[in-house]
């Protein structure tokens, strides 16, 4: 296995995705790919208008989950990079939550790494959202279509 | 000492964060931490932890119930998560 940098972020603060890009490629010579993804907080529930998000979660647990799904993600498919920032705290409607960036020699790897990560990430790191909208106050329910994505790498690479 | 800590939904249904419990050697699992706590809190410590989608955490990896618990762990119970 070829040996990949890793780094995982757990913060507050908004993150800049061209600053993390050109940092998931420093030092790196030979890459052909590079696959990112980044999550935002919407601005509607259903029907109702969300007013603000608020992010939970399980330090010292949350980096160590999402390391993990690095580490997996890593044993499928040769990567040089791999980097995650999650957001916590109280996030607005429109505001960036959380960013996936993946460095691979081919854009199989990137895509798959990529998608991997997220999906994983969904259904096993302990971060919990909480949303204020139109119909109050209500923790988000997680959903079976996460479990289905995520199960959907069980069977395949 | 067994630290307990509790998040978000479960947290907010038992307002309590955190808790620490002398460690005894029949808590040697966490189910039996579970009982513990459920045996000292009452019926809304049994109905929130013993719901069916209530996740637990061994110092923070998700192990099931039979797992052996050690003076100093630290046991987490959860509901299903949903960052991203």
């Amino acid at each position: 296995m070829t040996v990949a940098t890793f780094s995982v972020a757990v913060q507050p603060e908004d993150f800049d995705v061209a600053a993390l890009q050109h940092a998931l490629l420093a030092g790196e010579q030979e890459e052909g790919a590079v696959a990112t993804f980044t999550g935002y907080v919407r601005r509607q529930h259903g029907n109702d208008q969300i007013s603000q998000m608020l992010l939970e979660h399980y330090p010292g647990m949350t980096e160590k989950a999402i390391g993990a799904v690095l580490d997996e993600a890593h044993t499928r498919w040769p990567l040089s990079a791999a980097s995650v920032v999650h957001r916590i705290g109280s996030l607005s409607p429109g505001d960036r939550i959380v960013w996936v960036g993946v460095a691979a020699h081919h854009r199989e790897a990137a895509f798959c790494a990529c998608e991997f990560i997220m999906d994983y990430l969904k259904t096993r790191a302990p971060f919990w959202k909480k949303e204020a909208s139109t119909a109050g106050d209500r923790w988000v329910e997680a959903r079976v279509s996460d479990d289905q994505r995520a199960g959907r790498w069980h069977d395949s690479t | 000492m067994i630290k307990v800590r509790f998040f978000a939904s479960l947290r907010e249904q038992l307002d309590q964060s955190e808790m620490d419990l002398p460690w005894t050697a029949d808590l040697n699992t966490v189910e039996a931490i579970r009982t513990a706590l459920i045996d000292g809190g009452g019926e809304l410590w049994r109905q929130v932890l013993a719901a069916p989608n209530v996740i637990t955490a061994l110092n923070h990896a998700v192990v099931d119930l039979t797992e052996p618990v050690s003076e100093g762990d630290e046991i987490a119970f959860y509901p299903p998560v949903t960052g991203g």
